[in-house]
């Protein structure tokens, strides 16, 4: 990581958290958003490491950080996945505007 | 203070821990699921009476957790909550079939995770904490295996709850850059210096995205109509009540903590915000068809109000998003208990089904006046003393326009809760009477109706005990 600044690599993440919002935004497939969100947690997780390599007072902090989001991005997909598969069963689709029953 | 020094502070928590395990376990080896539900009963009750108010501020954990008398009042109101809603689900029929078990376990590890929420002091452990609770109630909220509403409200609160997450984690990340540190008070201490005003205001919006999602704040309170209306009515009554209370008290802890130089900044967010909460929530209750949807909009609503308690952000204005907070949780869990048992009568959520309510069960009825009456903040009852101190708490920090807008949107509400008990009272009824509640909502229903009545009546016992 020598001679990488620190700026590049925060652009680099700042990037990646937009390329998830962005996703997560205008994409129909709930598979799909469930991906642009694991980006997003992956980018702070670039930031933490980032940081904790080059700013902080104490190092181990950040990535130990970092290895919690990894756990809990994990866990999230294993919730977020059986939920779609569950509604897959009763509905028999994963495209957001077809799942409208309940509106004002 | 070290792992094994707190773990004597930390009982209640782990008899949850453990009780949450073997309600689990019990699930395989109990035909009759109601018995795992009293078993979790009993492990909330025991739960309640060791937990010991801490003489002062304990840092549990090497300070990843603070238990003060602030983390102490959550604790009693997650237990409360948590303890109500496993009572009302014992008289919820739909849940009478194969998976009910589990419910109850998960019920545990939620009064659990929401403890730790309010106990958190650690960038770390807010986000872990927030997660846990936010994970658990997309399973709750899609509990009803066949019920397509149920998974589409799953699938909408798993989304949106997502994304704000994610976006709040990237704001904890940007502050940890900054100063170094994950725990809250060292990062207050860094932000003091000049060139940090930027960064901190970045940051504070990113927590206001990840928080007013739980607080169901606008415009992040999309979510709120669609799963309250979805999700199994125990879990609705819940979800309205503690996730929004603990998302108060990590906001409130948050803003104490690391923002509280930055108040310029963040005032006159809050106040916009409030203003625009509860005017959206008010306005859009009215047109509203579908009970559960009704109070869901009427729960944002109160959230705006809380939130002007959080905008004036002095000693009172704490004080009275406490009060309010405690008042709101009997008064929101208790129209709840009536729906649940009107529903369980006449299969319906529609407000058709209140029409005559008052021939067909005089006492359900009698009960849902007094909690839309006390959600409305009229006196004597406990919503009208959480009214009293969050406006005195807004005229006190001279937010003129948003007292203002307020009183405005209380008119709003009264017409709109006026508008069931005329349906309840001047309508003739429908449909034959209804058979008595079940032994489990009777008791919910008198407890909380009983508290409600109580706290409006001897305010000061409930205040001098909330505030310590």
């Amino acid at each position: 990581m020598i001679g990488i600044p620190l700026s590049h690599i925060l652009i680099f993440s700042l990037l990646l958290f937009a390329i998830g919002v962005y996703g997560a935004l205008v994409r129909r497939n709930i598979i799909g958003i469930l991906i642009s969100i694991e980006l997003m947690l992956n980018a702070a997780n670039i930031n933490l490491i980032a940081f904790s390599k080059y700013t902080s007072l104490s190092p181990a902090t950040g990535q130990i950080f970092a290895i919690f989001v990894i756990a809990i991005a994990a866990t999230a997909a294993a919730v977020g996945l059986a939920i779609v598969l569950a509604l897959y069963r009763v509905r028999k689709t994963v495209y957001t505007d077809e799942v409208n029953l309940l509106k004002w | 203070m070290n792992a094994i020094e707190s773990l004597k502070y930390f009982v209640p928590e782990l008899i949850l821990l453990g009780g949450a395990f073997v309600a689990l376990t019990l699930d395989f080896f109990l035909r009759q699921k109601k018995l795992v539900g009293e078993f979790a009963l009993l492990v909330i009750v025991l739960a309640l009476c060791l937990a010991k108010a801490p003489t002062q501020p304990l840092p549990l954990f090497f300070g990843m957790f603070e238990l003060d008398a602030f983390a102490h009042f959550f604790r009693y109101l997650a237990l409360g909550a948590v303890g109500i809603t496993i009572l009302i689900s014992l008289g919820y029929s739909p849940l009478q079939k194969r998976y009910t078990g589990e419910f109850y376990s998960l019920f545990l590890f939620m009064a659990f995770a929401l403890i730790t929420v309010a106990a958190a002091n650690n960038l770390l452990m807010i986000f872990l904490s927030i997660e846990f609770v936010s994970l658990l109630s997309y399973l709750l909220v899609g509990f009803l295996k066949e019920d397509p509403k149920s998974k589409e409200a799953a699938i909408k609160y798993l989304l949106f709850g997502s994304v704000c997450s994610g976006i709040m984690l990237y704001g904890m990340s940007l502050l940890y850059g900054a100063t170094g540190s994950l725990e809250l008070p060292v990062i207050g201490n860094a932000l003091l210096g000049a060139p940090f005003k930027p960064l901190a205001t970045a940051a504070i919006l990113f927590f206001f995205t990840g928080l007013g999602f739980k607080i169901s704040m606008a415009p992040f309170h999309m979510w709120a109509p669609d799963v309250y209306e979805g999700a199994p009515t125990p879990v609705t009554a819940f979800l309205t009540v503690a996730p929004k209370a603990l998302g108060f008290a990590v906001l409130t802890r948050v803003l104490d903590m690391i923002f509280w130089n930055f108040q310029s900044v963040w005032t006159p967010v809050l106040v916009i915000l409030s203003i625009l909460t509860m005017t959206i929530g008010n306005i859009t209750a009215v047109s509203q068809s579908n009970i559960k949807r009704f109070l869901a909009y009427s729960s944002i609503a109160q959230a705006g109000y809380i939130l002007m308690g959080l905008a004036a952000f002095s000693h009172l204005g704490r004080d009275a998003v406490l009060i309010y907070l405690f008042a709101y949780l009997m008064t929101n869990l208790g129209a709840f208990t009536v729906v649940l048992f009107v529903a369980g009568e006449t299969q319906s959520d529609s407000l058709d089904a209140y029409a005559g309510l008052s021939k067909r069960s005089p006492m359900a009825a009698a009960m849902l006046t007094i909690f839309l009456l006390s959600l409305a903040g009229l006196p004597p009852l406990a919503g009208f003393i959480g009214k009293y101190y969050v406006f005195a708490a807004a005229i006190q920090g001279k937010f003129i326009m948003l007292t203002i807008f307020a009183a405005i949107n209380s008119v709003i509400a009264a017409y709109y809760y006026f508008r069931i008990i005329r349906l309840m009272y001047l309508t003739p009824a429908t449909g034959p009477a209804f058979a008595a509640p079940s032994k489990a909502l009777t008791v919910a229903l008198w407890t909380l109706f009983l508290s409600v009545l109580a706290l409006g009546i001897f305010p000061s016992f409930f205040i001098t005990r909330i505030l310590g």
